[in-house]
């Protein structure tokens, strides 16, 4: 994209992606997959969106589960470039999956 | 097609962490898909998401000013007649761009019909300011511009308006009040506003951590005490038909609106005087008297 | 084809001719048929367009800019208070390079509330970057709302355009207009193709995006290209019109100025009786000659400082008073010659405020004035046909 476009139009969809939000955390929401029921709840609350959803098999599978049977689910992860350490996710997570420490800069 | 899977809000926006706004706004767009234009109108959500050179939309946006978001969306629905073309419009407008200096635009498009979907985002107050009052500001908030002090111990002085009736009332085909803390039926709702053809309104609310006060990981938490205690009740009037109104969520059991007020620290001034709980307290069982009888699951 | 219309019949038989595809508009004197008319023709089927009733000019430009930035040709119509209510959606337009076109019935602003003409309300919005055009009669009403929109959408140009008609002597008179034909305005129109980033779902742009100090001032740099620009391609139009339609434009219209000693510069309805003074001036022998100023913005400077240079003075006739100051063409033209070392003398006449009538004494009090500035010096500002005794009274001085 040029530096100035006419009338400051945005020509390009979301290129926001280049701020990397994630500089601001204090805080750092970290998910411990062996308790993460997949529910998705932390993704859906999200307001970045910082917490990726994946839906391929391969990382469905590796991804530890507390049960087998839920590696069968998309699965998500946190996108730290963008989190801005809000917490929503650790407030909301019904199983206690996800710890939220201090960020170490 | 399902979209939901699809991010049309980028990341890398300015606004707070915590803030309520860009989850209603995501999930508006995953539901509306792609074939969908953006108006918003001056606000936290307009000024941080388009910061030149870079923008968080995927769908084709444009701000004009801060009262107008329904006039230009009235515009481009026009356009889009005289083009032939189906895209969905949705105008994004804060309470003070809505309910005070927006309000005149908005009824002029409802009245003229205009296939709209407004969404109002309403965290209370004047926040891209600095939480200054607005008509959507309720009983006893303190803001900058209702503060508390010796000779005015409670703040906002004055009831929130009723924006969502205003709008019913003028048999507008769709009218909610909605909740993302209460998904599904954020989710229903907007799904059954993009289906319906003529001029759609939400009333959306949204906690702002900075204006509310309260800490950013409790957005949610908060957002779903304002309806659990009764203070934001959710329902759907459709073409002006008040008697048909439908609440569409009853909490089992109420919880105390001291549960809503505490953590909030633009109310912590009120529990100096139990009265003043009280009042609030007395306001929403009066509502639920009066309009309990309209919850129909 | 000849035919007897009123001024607002010919901004909007400009528009149908244009094939304006939106018409947001709001009802006020004196262009007020602007919307009807508009809303007749698409009732009768003779116009193919949608017209958006609004509830406010705010919202009726609101509108036309949404309507705009998606893609199609925008024709509104307003006057005064109307104009002034649009103030902050104007400079918007503009800052977004859309090319949209708007009548304007030329009328006093309040108070007192007067719905007669003078130029006020469109002098009110010059600094908001709209070229701004003003017609002497129906037939420039037409004609320049038909160029106005070639000129608006050109790629060099991209910026809104208003076309002042005078409220009543031009917007509710009837007037002979020769109405060119459908087919001959496509060809010279062209299909609308908009030359700027629109709201479209396969490209999604954000329009409207905020603006920091680091990139501010390059937004408004390029307006300001874009209206230096513009004075080019406004004599390009001019000419083509001229080609096609056999009727001459020109920003700067001068008539028996070669010799003249004292030149009056008008602009709009008042120039008809202006011509027809000079003309007589002339037979009496008298060297005064006429400059109309069709285009204000962008303001000619070039062909002002051409034409009036060798006059010994340049009296200055408007409608419109900028307070503490005297008149808005007085003060540009003023700086238009600040760096000439040989120019004339500008003298500003404040005349026909909210509908009074310029009549040939009105003139005669102008003319006698500028003939007095050739060897003494006068007031730089001067009220004529004011009752200024009256007027002294009231304000505790006499």
């Amino acid at each position: 994209m040029e530096v100035i476009t006419r009338g400051a139009v945005i020509p390009e969809p979301g290129n926001s992606v280049e701020n990397k939000t994630g500089t601001w955390r204090v805080f750092k929401p970290i998910i411990h997959y062996e308790k993460c029921i997949r529910c998705l709840i932390c993704w859906q609350f999200c307001p970045e969106p910082a917490i990726l959803l994946y839906e391929d098999e391969e990382t469905k599978k590796k991804t530890p589960a507390p049960k087998e049977p839920l590696k069968r689910l998309p699965v998500v992860e946190i996108d730290y470039d963008y989190c801005k350490g809000c917490g929503i996710c650790y407030n909301e997570c019904p199983v206690n999956a996800i710890e939220f420490v201090k960020e170490e800069k | 097609m399902n979209y939901e899977k699809e991010e049309f809000f980028a990341p890398g926006h300015g606004l707070c962490a915590g803030c309520a706004a860009p989850i209603i706004v995501r999930w508006i767009l995953k539901l509306a898909g792609p074939n969908t234009i953006v108006t918003n109108a001056t606000g936290c959500l307009e000024v941080a998401t388009t910061a030149y050179p870079r923008t968080s939309w995927r769908v084709p946006w444009i701000h004009v000013a801060f009262e107008n978001a329904a006039a230009v969306a009235s515009g481009i629905d026009a356009a889009l007649k005289a083009k032939g073309e189906k895209v969905n419009i949705i105008a994004f407008g804060g309470d003070g761009g809505t309910v005070d200096i927006g309000m005149q635009a908005l009824s002029g498009m409802v009245e003229r019909g205009h296939n709209v979907l407004y969404v109002l985002y309403d965290n209370e107050a004047y926040m891209n300011t600095g939480i200054q009052r607005s008509g959507a500001t309720p009983w006893g908030a303190w803001t900058t511009t209702s503060k508390v002090g010796s000779a005015n111990p409670i703040g906002k002085l004055r009831p929130k308006k009723p924006i969502a009736k205003i709008i019913a009332a003028h048999d507008a085909p769709y009218v909610a009040t909605a909740n993302p803390a209460f998904f599904n039926d954020f989710k229903k709702k907007v799904k059954k506003a993009l289906s319906i053809e003529g001029p759609k309104f939400l009333h959306v609310l949204s906690s702002c951590t900075t204006g509310w006060r309260h800490d950013p990981s409790k957005t949610i938490e908060i957002l779903r005490l304002a309806t659990e205690t009764g203070l934001f009740p959710l329902y759907e009037i459709e073409n002006g038909d008040f008697e048909n109104m439908r609440i569409t969520y009853k909490p089992k059991k109420f919880k105390p609106v001291e549960e809503y007020l505490k953590p909030q620290g633009r109310f912590r001034h009120l529990f100096k005087n139990p009265e003043y709980i009280k009042k609030l307290q007395k306001d929403v069982d009066e509502w639920w008297a009066k309009y309990g009888k309209y919850y129909r699951p | 084809m000849k035919v007897m219309i009123r001024g607002n019949e010919s901004i909007a038989y400009a528009f149908k001719l244009a094939r304006v595809q939106v018409v947001p508009a709001y009802p006020i004197t004196p262009s007020t048929l602007v919307p009807e008319k508009i809303s007749e023709l698409i009732a009768n089927g003779e116009m193919k367009a949608e017209f958006v009733p609004v509830e406010s000019e705010h919202s009726a430009m609101s509108a036309a800019i949404g309507a705009s930035a998606k893609g199609v040709r925008v024709g509104t119509a307003t006057a005064s208070q109307g104009l002034a209510l649009m103030h902050e959606v104007l400079f918007i337009a503009s800052g977004m390079r859309l090319p949209i076109v708007m009548g304007i019935g030329n009328r006093a602003l309040s108070a007192p509330i007067n719905i007669w003409c003078d130029h006020q309300d469109m002098m009110s919005q010059r600094d908001t970057g709209w070229m701004q055009f003003y017609a002497e009669s129906n037939q420039e009403g037409l004609d320049l709302g038909i160029m106005a929109f070639k000129i608006a959408e050109d790629e060099r140009v991209l910026l809104p355009a208003m076309v002042g008609i005078d409220a009543f002597v031009l917007t509710h008179t009837v007037e002979p207009v020769e109405l060119p034909e459908q087919k001959d305005v496509d060809d010279f129109l062209g299909e609308f193709v908009p030359h700027y980033v629109t709201l479209d779902p396969q490209n999604p742009a954000t329009l409207g995006s905020f603006g920091f100090p680091e990139h501010f001032m390059e937004f408004k740099y390029g307006q300001w290209i874009a209206m230096e620009r513009a004075k080019k391609v406004i004599d390009e139009v001019f000419e083509e019109f001229e080609e096609r339609f056999g009727r001459k434009y020109m920003k700067v219209y001068p008539e028996f100025v070669e010799d003249a000693e004292i030149i009056l510069v008008t602009m709009g309805s008042m120039t008809s009786t202006t011509r027809e003074f000079v003309r007589r001036l002339r037979e009496q022998g008298k060297k005064v000659g006429l400059v109309k100023l069709t285009v204000f913005r962008p303001f000619p400077k070039e062909e002002l400082r051409e034409i009036l240079k060798n006059a010994k003075v340049v009296a200055v006739v408007e409608r419109n008073i900028s307070f503490g100051f005297g008149g808005a063409v007085y003060a540009e033209l003023s700086s238009t010659f600040s760096r000439m070392k040989e120019k004339p003398k500008i003298v500003d006449f404040i005349v026909g405020l909210g509908g009074r009538d310029i009549t040939f004494n009105t003139l005669n009090s102008v003319v006698e004035i500028a003939e007095k500035a050739m060897h003494e010096e006068v007031d730089e500002v001067n009220w004529i046909d004011v009752n200024k005794e009256a007027v002294l009274k009231a304000e505790g001085l006499l």
